[in-house]
């Protein structure tokens, strides 16, 4: 193997390896990393996302809503435990990003919710979303779906590096 | 008698305000069992040798599942809908991890999901959501008189929220409840409850399943 197909061959290696990773997507003073979601049944019609957000600015950001190409719609919902029982609810207002803060939207909490999904989230998809903050504007990212027994972005690789 | 021109004696005055106390304690409680919301959080409630108690719900392949037909082992039941994006695949999939765990008991107990939106879960619908979990699970909806039956037994909440447009989502009670196999209520498995703890709890049910061999037997 010549030099050059050898650079190739890594090339195209760490190509093929980066959807594997979680991604970090930085747009001015946000940085947004670790969007993933959980695979979907053929029949579910909505499904999870959650992803973390740093705002390294000095100047409190929001995000307000967000879009994607897999769902009729998407909102901003958060979940808590209250006495044995699960409560979901719309975050109406968005979800507040102080300024030097990192908010996570994890299982457990706050998520984002595709609703009406077009086909399901099968493992190894990459979800674009538009995310769309009151002061940084829209926000590309893609969120990673891993499997339904998955409680975090890619615990399953992880352990491997 | 007491005539209305003459200044009462202090025992009347007494015996008024005291009248009036009770009275005003009267409206009190009365309003207070009135207003109380009748759809509060059961799951906290003292839990009886009744709990549980007799059901009958659908599979997804149209068969019926009775407590009858899971008698003679024991079972972890959770209660969810298919479209809950986060509390129901995540108790799902930690039951099936935890079921690997234990390995060859693992399959000594049933794990038992049970629709909570019988509007939107049908049994197809059903079966297409526990297959993603890659282990047995009897995935059970029925009408919404069956359902009403089974979530009083368990002493399940279940409450309606409408979200923007036109979709609801369901807040329930999140709680598994393990059960022996007579169908006997043991103990619950909490949402943020350890693994550790989670999995001698379910070898406790297994456990005393495997010494009590008459109830491991199907009746």
């Amino acid at each position: 193997m010549t030099f050059v197909t050898r650079l190739a061959a890594i090339a195209l290696l760490s190509a093929a390896a980066t959807p594997l990773l979680a991604q970090s997507v930085t747009a001015g003073k946000l940085v947004i990393d670790q969007a993933w979601s959980r695979q979907t049944a053929p029949t579910q019609k909505v499904g999870g996302g959650f992803l973390s957000i740093t705002n390294k600015g000095k100047t409190a950001d929001r995000l307000v809503s967000a879009t994607s190409p897999v769902a009729t719609e998407v909102q901003l919902h958060t979940m808590s435990m209250d006495g044995g029982v699960m409560r979901m609810r719309q975050m109406k207002d968005g979800i507040a990003i102080p300024a030097g803060k990192t908010v996570e939207l994890k299982p457990g909490g706050l998520h984002v919710m595709f609703i009406g999904l077009k086909r399901p989230l099968a493992v190894g998809d990459s979800v674009p979303v538009k995310l769309r903050f009151a002061r940084q504007g829209e926000v590309q990212v893609r969120f990673k779906v891993q499997p339904v027994g998955a409680t975090g972005p890619a615990e399953a690789r992880h352990g491997q590096h | 008698m007491v005539s209305t021109d003459r200044a009462p004696t202090p025992t009347i005055v007494i015996v008024r305000r005291l009248l009036w106390a009770a009275v005003a304690l009267a409206a009190l409680v009365g309003s207070i069992i009135f207003f109380a919301p009748k759809d509060e959080p059961e799951a906290t409630r003292a839990y009886a040798d009744t709990f549980g108690g007799p059901f009958t719900l659908t599979a997804p392949d149209g068969s019926a599942v009775s407590n009858r037909t899971l008698a003679g082992k024991p079972y972890a039941i959770f209660f969810g809908f298919t479209r809950c994006p986060e509390v129901c695949p995540t108790t799902l999939a930690r039951m099936a991890s935890l079921r690997q765990q234990l390995g060859p008991d693992g399959m000594k107990f049933d794990i038992v999901f049970v629709s909570v939106d019988p509007e939107h879960d049908k049994p197809a619908d059903i079966g297409s959501y526990i297959s993603l979990f890659k282990t047995p699970i009897y995935g059970l909806t029925g009408s919404p008189a069956q359902l009403a039956q089974i979530r009083k037994g368990y002493g399940v909440y279940v409450k309606k929220v409408p979200i923007e447009g036109g979709d609801y989502t369901i807040d329930h009670t999140a709680a598994i409840f393990l059960m022996d196999a007579r169908g006997k209520f043991v103990t619950t498995i909490d949402y943020h409850e350890n693994d550790r703890t989670a999995l001698e709890k379910l070898k406790r049910i297994v456990a005393e399943a495997s010494a009590a061999p008459e109830a491991g037997q199907k009746p």
